[in-house]
């Protein structure tokens, strides 16, 4: 198989775009979804400030790299869940990444340990507070991001999001007819309110492979092993059947949820609905300030919760 | 050929030669979800593989972490779960 640019041999096919690429043409073909991604959807610019979500994953460290490669001012933040062996690993990727490549390119990375402000890790946490351990995850995460984008003035945060993590979720909001979270389900969600970081997934534009293969040619060495929590979960299985689905016609991801963003284009201009409605429902939380429905926030709750039960 | 597997990590050994899209449908795997990398080097599913090369048959779906943990918290009613 040779690459459809050069015509030199291919190390990647794309069936989804009937081509294959060299990895030359394919880290320019990457760069070029990410910049068409940021530009069609209006995401940032080159003087913006962004901070990068990074796990120690493929998605999120090579976003940082590419970001960084496009000439974006990009610092990341991780968050270090404390689930053994799985967090020691990717703070150890995260780490060795920021080291030797970002730091050339000037950015910072930030950190954030769960059990050093919770006295637990996130596993033994969420069943002191007797919530599942992904939902704890993920209102820590989201809290802690926000937190650090709000309070070090950056301009917006991104998050490795690719289009098989997004037709997943599609998939499953459909499959349960969850109408109310599809407006949330853009690549780019605006700082709606105080208190709020604009919010992009400049990586909705490529599959989940694309990005392993753009991880492994460019030698970005992340942990493949999965989220010990996750074995099992809905997302996974959802990513399965697309797969499938994927291997045998071409472009069904792709199809699937880009159709669905450009049918959402053509409803009212999205962020203009999203502000007014989280302006009718949040203000800010009594503890913490953070944007919040309820008097005190999701995040807050929970760790007062923890600390009537951890001990110090 | 020595083919090295991951979830869980393990090594199995498949008789050459054959193609990287052969070697994957013998292992029942979906080309979609894996990568293949012969040696350092990343191959397409045409490439032939022979009995001498080392295989790392790579599967790309990880963790479910992200989309999982939004996904999760918003399938609770839409409290100040949104919001943080």
């Amino acid at each position: 198989m040779n690459c459809t640019k050069c015509k030199t041999k291919a190390v990647i096919g794309l069936p989804r775009h009937n081509a294959a690429f060299c990895k030359g043409c394919f880290n320019g073909f990457v760069h070029d979804q990410v910049t068409r991604a940021i530009k069609s959807e209006k995401m940032c610019g080159k003087e913006d400030r962004i901070l990068v979500a990074v796990s120690g994953g493929k998605d999120s460290l090579a976003l940082w790299d590419i970001l960084l490669k496009l000439g974006y001012r990009a610092d990341a933040l991780y968050v270090n869940l404390g689930i053994g062996t799985y967090s020691e690993q990717s703070h150890a990727k995260v780490t060795k990444f920021a080291e030797a490549v970002a730091a050339s390119h000037g950015a910072t990375l930030h950190l954030h340990t769960v059990e050093q402000e919770a006295g637990a890790g996130i596993k033994e946490l969420a069943q002191l507070i007797h919530r599942p351990t992904c939902s704890t995850c993920g209102t820590i995460k989201r809290y802690q991001f926000n937190r650090v984008a709000i309070e070090q003035h950056y301009d917006v945060m991104a998050t490795g999001h690719n289009l098989d993590d997004e037709a997943a979720r599609l998939l499953g909001n459909v499959l349960h007819w969850q109408e109310e979270y599809l407006d949330k389900q853009g690549p780019s969600l605006p700082a709606s309110v105080e208190g709020f970081a604009k919010k992009v997934k400049p990586l909705y534009r490529l599959s989940e492979r694309e990005l392993a293969a753009y991880a492994v040619l460019n030698r970005i060495d992340y942990i493949v092993e999965e989220c010990p929590m996750a074995k099992g979960s809905k997302m996974l299985q959802y990513k399965e059947v697309l797969n499938r689905l994927e291997t045998e016609s071409p472009g069904t991801k792709q199809m699937f949820y880009w159709g669905f963003l450009e049918k959402q284009s053509k409803k009212q201009p999205t962020a203009t609905t999203m502000t007014e409605k989280d302006l009718s429902v949040l203000h800010p939380c009594t503890s913490c300030s953070q944007p919040t429905t309820a008097v005190v926030c999701s995040y807050c709750k929970m760790m007062a919760r923890a600390k009537t039960v951890v001990p110090r | 050929m020595q083919v090295q597997l991951s979830h869980p990590a393990r090594t199995v050994e498949v008789k050459g030669p054959k193609k990287v899209k052969e070697l994957l449908r013998e292992l029942n795997l979906v080309v979609e979800a894996h990568l293949v990398i012969k040696g350092d080097d990343l191959v397409t599913e045409d490439e032939m593989l022979y009995d001498v090369d080392q295989i790392e048959v790579r599967p790309v779906i990880s963790g479910g972490n992200q989309a999982e943990v939004e996904a999760k918290a918003e399938q609770k009613p839409p409290t100040d779960s949104s919001s943080t």
